[in-house]
This record gives C-alpha cells, structure tokens and sequence, in this order.
C-alpha cells in the first residue's frame, strides 16, 4: 500500500469516526450492509474505468452501458423467458462487445476516447429507451430466482454478496494491474505510448484490451444494479455513474493523463464517495446537496495530493543534487 | 552582406564582461569554485567541458537565474554580487538555448517581438504590421537570414530558426549572445551557416559565448577556449593552441585513448543481414531505397536533416508504414507490420529522441531493460521481479551504467546513461540488426567513446549495425561504409578508402564525390 492510499484510508477512518460520534446509527449493521452493497455496485464498475484511465483513456458511457444491459438483462430473464445463466453470460459478451468496439475506433480508426464514449452514452442510452418504449423495465409480481437473487442482492454472514463479488474481482484484478506482463504494459502504454511502441510492444492491443474488461465489469455491474433496484427506468437508470466511476479513479490516486494509479487506491476512492452519500443521509444534509458535497470533497483531496507531489518532487530534487554531489568525485 | 572592415581588435579593449573568484554551492555540492573569466567586446569564447562540469551553473549566474555565493561579476566596468533576470538583460547578455523557445505558429517577425510589437495606438492595441516588418528586415540580413519576416516559422529548418532566435537577441541591442549547444542538432551544412553568423556578430562588435561538445566547430570559430572541469577552470587555450586533443585532455584531465577507429586491417565483409529492397517511406513515397547492411559492419548513414534517413530507420523498424518494397532479413522476405515484428526479428532501433521513444523515465532501469522481452522474465504471465533485476544487473555492469542500482527510475540518469539503459534492452536480446539514430547527441565525450566501442563489439560478434549520424567525425571515425541520403534517395555509398569530410558533403548535397 502506497503512502497516497494509506492517506486515503485514513481519511475514510476519520470521516467514519466523525460520522459516527454525531450519528451512532452509522455503525448500525443494517447501514453498514447497505453502504457495502453499494461500495460492491460502483466498485466493480469504477475497476473497469480504472483500467480505461490507466491507459489515458476515459470511457464514459458506462452509465448507458449500465442502462442498456440492466434493460436487456431484465427482459430477457422476465419477458423472454431465458434462463438467467444464459442471459448472465449474453449480457457480459454484450458487454465485452461494446468494450472490443470502442477499443477498436480508438486504436485503429485514432479517434479520440472522449468522443467515442460520449457518441457511446448518447447511443446507448437512446437504444435503452427505444427498446423498452420509454417504459419501464421490471418483474411481474410474483417472479422469483433464488439463485440469482441470493448471489446478488442476498448476504452472507450479514455481508452483502454483492460486496463478497467485489473483493473477489479486485484482488485478481490487482495480480492482473500490479504483477502481471500486461498489467506492466498498461502502465507502459500510459506513461509514454509512443516510447512504449519502440520498445516492441502492440500498444493497439493492449488498450483494446482495456476496453474490453470495462465493458466486462461494466456489464457485470449492470446486472448487479438490475438485481438491486429490480426494476429499471432507461431515461434516468445509471445516470452520472461513469462520473462516480472516474471521480472514485481521481480519489484513489489515478491520473487522467494516464500511467498512475493503484488498484487499492480505486477501491478506497469508491468507499469514500459511498462515505460521503452515506454521510450526507445521516447528517440530515438536504439531499439536495450531495453532488455538492461529493464535488467539493474531490477537489479537496486532489488539490492535496497535488501540493503533497509539489512538495515530494521537490525533496527528490534537493535528494538528488546531495546524492549528485557525493557521487562526483568517484567519477 | 557587406560589413564594416574595422572589427574591433580583442586584446586591446577593456573586458565586456569579467567573472572573478565565482564560486557557488548547492546543499552538498560545488558547481563552481572559484572561477574566472573574461569575454572582450568581439571575442567568440568556445565553452566546453563535460557534463556536470558547471557550465549550466555559469549560465545561470549569467542570466541573473540565481546568485553566486561569492565573488564578482563585472559588466561593462560595474561590479556586481550577483545579476538579475532583467540587469542580465538590460546589460545585453542574450542567450539561445539549446531548445528553441519560439512559436511554431507565429511567422519570424511576430516572435522576434514578442511582447514587444510596435502597436499603432489607440484603444484597441493593434499591431503595427509594416512597422514591425521594417525591423525586423535588417535583423535578419544581420545574420544573413536567406527567409522573410512573415515566413512562418513552422517551416523554417533548425539553423533558421536558431537564426531567428539570434536575430532576437540582436533585436534587444545583446553585447554577448551565448549559444547554449546550437549546433548539437544541427546537419553539416546547416552548422556552417550558424558559424557563419557567428563570424558576423563578431565583426559586429558583439561578443560569443559558444558551448558545444562538437569541438571541431568550437576550433573552427573559437578565439579563445575555456575549459571547465568539476566547477574550476581547466585551463584557457589562446587561438594558437585550440586543437581537439588539447581540449580533450583538459577536459577529462588525461588524454583520451586513441580515437574510436575501425581497425585498419580490411574487414572480411559478412552476408548481407539487412535489406531494403526499393522501400518508400511517407517522407518520400516517390523514391525507391536500396540498402543493404552486412553482418559484423558498421553502416554510417548520412546525409542532411530531413534527407530522409530517420524515416527510412522508422520503416525498416515497422514504425512507420512502409509506402512501397520489400524488407529482407537475411535473404528471407520479412513480414513487417508493427515494430513488434521487427523486435520479434532482433531488429531493433535506439531512437533518434530518447526522452520521448527511447526509454520511459519514469519506469525503473530495470523496467526499461525488460520492458521489450517482458514475457522472458515472467512466469504464468507474472512478472518476476528477480528474473527482471538480474537481466538489468548484468546489463548495468555491462555497459557500465552509473546509477545507484537497478531500482533508480531512469528519469534521473545523465542523458548518456540513459542511452545506455536504451542499448541494455536491446543487448539483452541478442540483436541481429542494430539501428542507431544519431546515437551520440547530446552525450558527452566519455561516453561516447564507450558507445562507440559497443558499436563496435556489436559489429565484431557479427551483428549488423546502421548508424545514422549527423556528426561528420563520428560518421567518418566509427563507418565501415557510409551511405549518404539526399532527398530521400541513397546517393552514395563510400568505402573505406573514399572516406572524407568533403566526398560526404558531395553527395549529401547531391554530386558526385570526388
């Protein structure tokens, strides 16, 4: 764990205690089972925009994607009958799908991610509307899957599934950015892209590929969301998400320029922003203001890392003209 | 151009400017102890010294950027403790640095002013535009520019722009111009027109201050030679005693061994590796290339910036799309797509711009050096950070790379270490073609020789190497054969026996060698 993350886990802890102390029902079990159901939704979907942002990208259209395949997965399991193994497997290729298209216009066709993942959340978006009439999408009464139900909206020993889901996915998705050849690669490709090429490397391949698993998470997340609100309105289901997402990413340490981040940092940027709604709940803040908030508490903590990188870049240098001046001799 | 006859006559006039004793500190250690100079009005100063000799500092003090600890800086019969940005300025110290600070976007006239621009009053501030050419013309004939005001300056060559920039400081009435590396990217005949100007600002009066490690140009302009070594001044050569080798030795305080040559028994010529066979390259889709570079050579490719010679490296290393031809690897045709292929082939390129192709300076050595052949240091797809370390310890005791250990984020190094971290890589995979893109610039003299020796080991275990170069010493100094490019088509190729400065430049300008 970096000093960046430790930071970050401290502030959650003090966040938490101050809450706490003014609402004791904060460490109530039930709220705390909710707030990490939440973390476990928006977890697994700011992973995969970690992914995306590590390589320089954006993707935005993860609230869409989160609507559309919610819709699509709903459908197929209440009106078309599926079997919701087949349904669960459609959906994250869906998924996987859209990731491997954006990918491919960004590394083949050059355009710019921002632009093909904005045209993503408008189309997206627009489809999920047309498919279901404007209507809204959800179960007859009486329609049950245990199964499915239980693994994702059930608990175990009191701790939401949804939440279990996330922390199986984010440690392999640690080995996969931290310790694996393409996890290196990805670091590479956005440190210095071009640099990366001459070293040999199919740049192209590897940010698809990025794509690719966040439209996998994306679509996993989607499914997850569809079972937790279990009924889905297009016009409005999933709104702001790719926001939550990126802002988690920042939060954890991620630069949008690409090539810094960690894993834990994503994860402890998305318990902070859950914190923070959870927060302004309790505390009895007009709801109202709880983009406000969140906005503020983000600007906070990035201009702190900035002047604490200022501050390091700094001491580097004083370091390193010492270390320049013993060395000189030898040479 | 028509100058006054009567330059002024150095030794007799008091100095323009004169350090003395200067000597300044950072926490743990001395950039400069004690050192003095003197530049009179019209003298041309060659500054030289290895990297980390103290010349940066000297340049700051000069600029007025920081404040020695002691000593004297006198300008123009004042002393003072230390300058400032504007006292530096106001007194008529100019500078040109290495890297250009102009506008691409703007034309010649509209940066020569900047921020100064005759306006034509009234509220809205316009720029006068006849007034601002009518000042700017005689600038530019001053250092013989053969462009226009309104020439945008995107489309100017190096030594134009460079010229722009001198006219620049000529624009603000400059006394001393100081020329930080000016010619360090420069091609042949380009550096001749710089030094040209130079010769011309001195009959003007105007004093030079000339910081190269190409010595030969600092021999050919150079009134006076002054050495720094480790923050103290090595010594001062008068004209009479500026050569190469005495530089040399004061600069690194011993003679070099001798100069990197190919040995002279005649090399049994090894079979062609690499063959270009009528490739085009985007620069030049019009111009088939032939070329053909042997196992166990050094090939020098030279010619002028923008002959083509960086793209034709770029297409043979499936960087850049090929336009036309075939690529041969030893006589079997190469399927080359992306510089993947190309490194999958053991051919492999150390780029002409380190900083932003050559190695990730923020990545560790050791990530560097495993960075092209991750997978061989990696079990299940898990990166093995001991396999990782143990390739970069071997490399670094190698090549000699200075650096505290293979953990150091390469960002850090010396321009020259850095290279070396980009040739690690690609020795630790056993290349079979080597192509370097002006491997030596910005590097200083030690190492250079150092790499001109791994070149050459390269070339003795059998590999093919293709040198392109700008630097005539190097291309005639370390070339088995040296082809030339102009405009996009070899127009050359030189043996052995054929090498000269002049045969070079014949055909890099396109005739015939001599």
């Amino acid at each position: 764990m970096s000093k960046k993350d430790l930071g970050l886990l401290i502030l959650i802890l003090v966040v938490g205690a101050v809450v706490a102390i003014i609402n004791p029902r904060f460490l109530l079990p039930i709220n705390l089972a909710n707030t990490s159901n939440l973390i476990g939704l928006f977890g697994i979907l700011s992973i995969g925009q970690a992914f995306v942002i590590i390589t320089g990208g954006i993707e935005l259209s993860v609230g869409s994607v989160v609507a559309l395949l919610g819709t699509l997965f709903i459908d197929f399991i209440a009106v078309r009958d599926m079997e919701w193994p087949l349904a669960f497997v459609l959906i994250i290729v869906l998924g996987a799908i859209i990731g491997l298209a954006h990918g491919w216009l960004i590394t083949r066709l050059k355009l710019q991610p921002f632009v093909v993942t904005l045209c993503g959340l408008l189309i997206y978006r627009g489809v999920a509307r047309f498919y279901t009439g404007d209507g809204t999408a959800g179960f007859a009464f009486g329609q049950n899957f245990p199964e499915l139900e239980f693994l994702t909206a059930g608990r175990s020993y009191g701790v939401p599934n949804s939440f279990i889901a996330l922390i199986v996915i984010a440690i392999v998705m640690w080995v996969v950015l931290h310790r694996s050849v393409f996890g290196r690669y990805l670091y590479a490709i956005g440190k210095n892209e071009e640099a990366a090429k001459y070293s040999g490397i199919r740049t192209g391949r590897v940010v698809m590929a990025a794509y690719v698993i966040c439209g996998v998470l994306t679509a996993l997340s989607a499914i997850y969301f569809a079972m937790y609100t279990r009924s889905i309105s297009p016009a409005s289901h999933g709104q702001f998400y790719e926001l939550y997402a990126i802002a988690a990413a920042v939060l954890g340490g991620f630069s949008l320029r690409g090539g810094e981040g960690s894993l834990i940092g994503v994860l402890l940027g998305t318990v902070l922003l859950q914190e923070l709604q959870n927060l302004v709940n309790l505390l009895g803040i007009p709801s109202s203001l709880n983009f406000a908030v969140m906005g503020g508490v983000i600007l906070i903590g990035v201009l702190v890392d900035q002047q604490w990188g200022v501050f390091r870049a700094r001491r580097l240098m004083l370091d390193a003209t010492r270390k320049g001046a013993a060395g000189a001799p030898a040479e | 151009m028509n100058y006054s006859d009567t330059s002024i006559v150095a030794s007799t006039t008091a100095p323009f400017l004169s350090l003395e004793g200067v000597r300044k500190t950072y926490p743990g250690v001395v950039a400069l102890d004690g050192f003095s100079m003197e530049v009179r009005p019209g003298e041309v100063i060659g500054l030289v010294g290895e990297n980390g000799a103290g010349k940066s500092t000297l340049m700051k003090i000069l600029g007025g950027v920081t404040r020695p600890d002691t000593g004297t800086i006198t300008v123009d019969g004042v002393a003072h403790d230390g300058l400032t940005v504007e006292g530096s300025l106001g007194s008529g110290i100019a500078f040109v640095h290495q890297e250009l600070n102009l506008f691409e976007n703007l034309d010649v006239a509209a940066n020569i002013f900047f921020g100064r621009e005759p306006l034509r009053g009234g509220p809205l501030r316009l720029v006068d535009r006849a007034r601002l050419r009518t000042q700017v013309a005689p600038l530019l004939k001053r250092v013989g520019a053969n462009f226009s005001a309104d020439t945008p300056v995107s489309t100017l060559s190096l030594a134009q722009q460079q010229m722009v920039e001198i006219a620049k400081a000529l624009s603000i009435k400059a006394r001393l111009v100081i020329l930080d590396e000016p010619t360090s990217s420069l091609p042949i005949a380009e550096t001749d027109k710089l030094l040209d100007v130079i010769k011309a600002l001195k009959t003007e009066g105007i004093s030079v201050i000339f910081i190269s490690h190409r010595l030969h140009e600092v021999e050919r302009v150079a009134d006076r030679v002054v050495v720094l070594r480790d923050g103290m001044l090595a010594g001062t050569l008068p004209k009479s005693a500026i050569n190469h080798d005495q530089m040399v030795k004061l600069m690194i305080g011993r003679m070099l061994k001798e100069r990197e040559k190919a040995s002279e028994a005649a090399r049994a010529p090894g079979s062609v590796a690499l063959s270009a066979k009528a490739v085009r390259t985007g620069a030049y889709p019009d111009r088939p290339v032939d070329l053909d570079v042997r196992h166990g050579e050094i090939l020098g490719l030279a010619g002028l910036v923008g002959s083509g010679r960086t793209e034709l490296a770029r297409v043979l290393f499936g960087i850049d799309e090929r336009f036309g031809g075939n690529v041969e690897l030893d006589g079997q045709q190469m399927a080359l797509g992306s510089a993947a292929d190309a490194v999958a082939h053991g051919i492999f390129l150390v780029p002409e711009d380190r900083k932003l192709n050559g190695v990730l300076l923020d990545l560790s050595i050791a990530q560097n050096i495993s960075l092209p052949n991750l997978p061989a240091h990696a079990r299940h797809q898990l990166v093995s950070a001991s396999a990782e370390a143990a390739t970069a310890e071997k490399q670094k005791n190698n090549l000699g790379i200075k650096a505290p250990s293979v953990a150091t984020r390469t960002g850090t190094l010396s321009g020259g270490n850095q290279q070396k971290v980009v040739l690690a890589k690609w020795l630790a995979m056993n290349p079979k073609v080597m192509i370097l893109d002006e491997p030596t610039r910005g590097i200083d003299i030690g190492a250079k020789a150092e790499i001109y020796g791994l070149m050459r080991a390269l070339a003795d275990a059998g590999v093919a190497v293709l040198m392109i170069s700008s630097d005539m010493e190097e291309v005639i100094g370390v070339s088995d054969r040296i082809a030339v490019m102009h405009e996009g088509q070899i127009s050359g190729i030189l043996d052995k026996d054929d090498f000269s400065q002049e045969n070079v430049l014949l055909l890099a300008v396109g005739k015939k060698p001599r």
